[in-house]
């Protein structure tokens, strides 16, 4: 009974959100009160709605009811609970009852902390949310149910995805969630601001915390989905320029240049209908993810749907909703420049142009990502380009930004003198210079690892010059406001992220090695001692385990043991064992064993040893806690009248660059 | 003007995946053309799955065309292939090696002997490691090998007997012509 109460509970709410999706709008069109205070009740009722249907959910998994279809599919009786959770959404159906129930979070949200904004803009901002709730609650249950019926009942299901039964696997789809279908809000409030056309000026300063704490998780969901790639394939990478990992970083890279272009649209009024376009981009490639994911388009490892009518509707949604914002977007969006003019030494400048560097990027990837479709199209065959393509270009169109990063908060809004700057230059490139000559002697002239270390300093030093700056110079409690703060950690987190990826990629030493019991490897300063392989079980897998001990200079460091598991359905999964240290990480993934009769004798190993690949995901942990932060600036939360002056005049006085 | 060029991307974009939607829906999209067809098939020494003292290789192959078909006994769609290698097998006129992948001998044995075996000879893969030099999708997918040990063909997915008929019986005997 309860899996069609599930299915009863999203129809229900299809049925809210619908009315959330036209009343609030209509209310807002005619200036009719009553209607527009339809949209929060509307947008609870839809949310406790998709919350019974999660639930329920869940619920099947947890007493394995295997007369649900995707229990069924996705679950078995040895798989432990709280893998039984994530199996949730380890599949198409739950994942898009994530998808919805993490936009309802938004949405309540949203509703919650809003009740200072003007009402017709709020009921413009619900409405679309609404709009984008129906689209998907409909795609759920016309055709993608999680609660269709498996008759007769199987006595055992299948099993989840082994690749996917990793504790980090657990966390990463909602987080990456939350910043995807975050997005809404920021689109969401840049439509109403389109809608309702020359009033609203104040809507980017609202829309700021939004925009930030999405993009911080999203940052997050990307740094974890690396993270588990990293540990979980055994392959020693953190990315592959999957279309799917492109599809969650396109939507970031826009989501940079869309941080940026707001504080550029706050603070001076400038660049007004590019922030609205950029809104649109970010949450269109959002959407655009989940189609390519979806609708079987691109085959990619993480595609688990292929459906055509499901891609179908996939587009036929993301054209009434991308198309028709564009098509408002060329309507209405602000015709004349507006805001205070900007000299071409000024923070505008830099920002707009590290604002095209993110976008273009973001188009180069895009363009990368659908290249093969594109080569269906014009009859080239089958074509991708592979990580060559993106590997070349990306780094070029991220080199005018790292350049430019240290001078950001030390230009003035309008226009600044060149002097202060001149002084800054030659202290980050002294720096920089210094740690290279430094640095060259450690790395045995690897030129990419001096580069990496030359930039991280850049970007470090240049941060750090501008927090030394403040501390000297403004009196304590006004140096460091939140949104400043959250700019500075972000921006170091670049830095150390360059540390990593340069440093690793260029000095990591990787052994393909056949080893017997009791032979001994040296991977770089390190010796790697194979001490054979026994058996050993877990709830629902059992493993061929490997022990290898790592030596250095005779000294005993750790004992590691990388697994071959092999689930009940036969799937084989390896299991890396990980030593993990700020400096390097020790890295061991079991291969085959040479005779596969002898399971005790000699197997292949593969031995990594990575030299600051953990200052990778450090860098995005940085840059997730900056977003965050400046997210939480108290200045976003200011009392409705403050709000409502600055909706009139929407630069602060220039006296003071912030950020 | 201007404010109307991202509709008119995005209009072309969706043109695209309208198009990239009905070409999946025309074209299985896992058939890749192998890269290895027309190319050497690479070399194997893989034992016998009734007696693993015993091996098979590429060089003892050489010199005549044979069929190689990959299969496992957790293979669903290696079921539904069963019946028509069972019928087809000694029409075809080429050897039909059977490729056991990722599986345990034991329930390959017990498959066969359920099912009937339509091999000439099974060859075992235990960890799949030489599928992949083959690159090898899944199971059921089979390949065609000629005299001089050149990969002619290859098929993913099981074997109807139109495409047994329509394709393979066509090549094959093109093959023979070939062989002296």
């Amino acid at each position: 009974m309860t899996p069609e109460l599930g299915q009863f509970a999203l129809i229900l709410a299809m049925l809210l959100a619908l009315a959330q999706g036209v009343l609030p709008l209509v209310g807002a069109w005619r200036g009719n009160r009553a209607l527009m205070a339809t949209a929060r009740p509307a947008a609870a009722g839809q949310a406790v709605f998709v919350a019974i249907a999660f639930g329920l959910l869940v619920w099947a998994f947890l007493r394995f009811d295997f007369s649900v279809q995707y229990v069924a599919d996705n679950s078995n009786l040895a798989l432990p609970w709280y893998y039984r959770i994530a199996a949730v959404w380890g599949a198409h159906e739950g994942s898009m009852l994530l998808w919805v129930l993490i936009l309802n979070v938004w949405t309540v949200a949203l509703a919650g902390f809003s009740r200072r904004l003007p009402e017709e803009f709020l009921a413009r901002v619900l409405g679309v949310l609404g709009i984008v709730a129906v689209g998907f609650l409909a795609f759920i249950v016309f055709t993608s149910n999680p609660f269709a019926r498996l008759l007769p009942m199987p006595p055992d299901g299948g099993d989840l995805n082994p690749v996917l039964q990793d504790p980090g696997m657990t966390f990463h789809p909602p987080v990456l969630y939350m910043g995807y279908v975050g997005f809404s809000v920021a689109f969401a409030f840049s439509i109403a601001a389109l809608l309702g056309g020359a009033l609203e000026q104040g809507w980017v300063r609202w829309a700021r915390p939004w925009t930030n704490a999405a993009w911080a998780f999203l940052t997050c969901g990307i740094v974890a989905g690396s993270w588990w790639a990293y540990a979980e394939l055994g392959w020693g990478g953190w990315w592959f320029w999957d279309p799917v990992e492109n599809a969650s970083f396109m939507p970031w890279l826009v989501g940079v240049a869309l941080i940026h272009a707001q504080a550029v649209t706050e603070k001076r009024g400038s660049l007004r209908a590019w922030t609205i376009l950029l809104s649109i981009f970010a949450f269109s490639l959002s959407l655009l993810g989940t189609f390519l994911v979806r609708s079987g388009v691109l085959t990619s490892v993480h595609a688990f749907a292929s459906d055509p009518r499901r891609g179908l509707y996939i587009l036929a949604f993301l054209a009434i909703v991308i198309g028709g914002s564009l098509l408002l977007y060329a309507l209405r969006a602000p015709k004349v420049a507006g805001g205070k003019a900007f000299g071409l030494l000024s923070r505008e400048t830099v920002i707009l142009i590290a604002n095209l560097m993110f976008t273009v990027a973001a188009a180069m990837v895009l363009l990368g990502t659908l290249f093969p479709l594109i080569g269906d199209a014009l009859h080239l065959g089958k074509i991708s380009v592979g990580p060559p393509y993106f590997g070349f270009l990306f780094p070029l169109l991220m080199l005018p930004v790292v350049l430019l990063l240290p001078f950001g908060p030390f230009l003035r809004w309008g226009k600044s003198e060149p002097a202060p700057l001149k002084s800054v230059l030659l202290r980050v490139v002294i720096a920089a210079v210094a740690c290279a000559i430094v640095a060259a002697f450690f790395v045995a002239g690897q030129a990419r690892a001096i580069a990496g270390v030359a930039a991280a300093v850049w970007c470090a030093v240049g941060t750090l010059l501008y927090v030394y700056k403040r501390w000297r110079e403004m009196p304590r409690g006004r140096r460091y406001p939140a949104e400043m703060a959250g700019m500075l950690l972000a921006h170091f987190g670049v830095g150390v992220f360059l540390v990593g990826v340069l440093l690793s990629e260029s000095l990591s030493v990787t052994r393909d090695v056949r080893m017997a019991p009791g032979d001994t490897q040296p991977v770089g300063a390190y010796t790697f001692r194979f001490d054979g392989v026994h058996a050993t079980r877990g709830p629902n897998w059992h493993a061929e385990q490997g022990t290898v001990t790592v030596l250095r200079d005779g000294r005993q460091l750790g004992v590691m043991h990388p697994q071959k598991r092999t689930y009940p359905r036969g799937q084989v999964q390896t299991e890396s064992a990980i030593d993990p240290g700020v400096t390097r990480d020790l890295y061991v993934a079991l291969g085959e064993p040479m005779d596969p009769n002898n399971l005790e004798g000699a197997w292949a190993l593969r031995l990594y040893a990575k030299p600051f690949v953990r200052w990778i995901w450090a860098g995005g942990l940085f840059m997730m806690l900056g977003g965050f932060v400046a997210g939480a600036d108290k200045r976003f939360r200011a009392k409705r009248a403050a709000v409502a002056a600055a909706a009139v005049e929407p630069a602060l006085p220039a006296a003071e660059p912030r950020a | 003007m201007t404010r109307s060029l991202p509709l008119v991307g995005f209009l072309l974009l969706v043109a695209l995946f309208g198009f990239g939607i009905w070409w999946n829906s025309r074209h299985d999209p896992r058939e890749v053309p192998s890269p290895l067809i027309g190319k050497a098939a690479p070399a194997f020494v893989l034992p016998h799955l009734e007696d693993a003292g015993q091996t098979l290789s590429k060089t003892s192959m050489l010199g005549k065309p044979y069929l190689v078909n990959v299969f496992a006994s957790w293979c669903i769609a290696c079921g539904d292939e069963h019946p028509v290698l069972m019928a087809y097998a000694h029409k075809l006129g080429v050897p039909l090696i059977g490729y056991d992948y990722k599986d345990e001998p034991a329930d390959a044995k017990a498959w066969l002997a359920q099912h009937g075996n339509p091999y000439d000879l099974v060859i075992a893969d235990r960890e799949g490691r030489t599928a992949i030099d083959f690159g090898v999708y899944g199971a059921p997918e089979s390949f065609l090998i000629d005299a001089k040990g050149v990969i002619r063909y290859k098929h993913i997915g099981p074997f109807t007997p139109d495409v047994i008929e329509r394709e393979l019986r066509p090549l094959i005997a093109r093959l023979k012509q070939e062989a002296p």
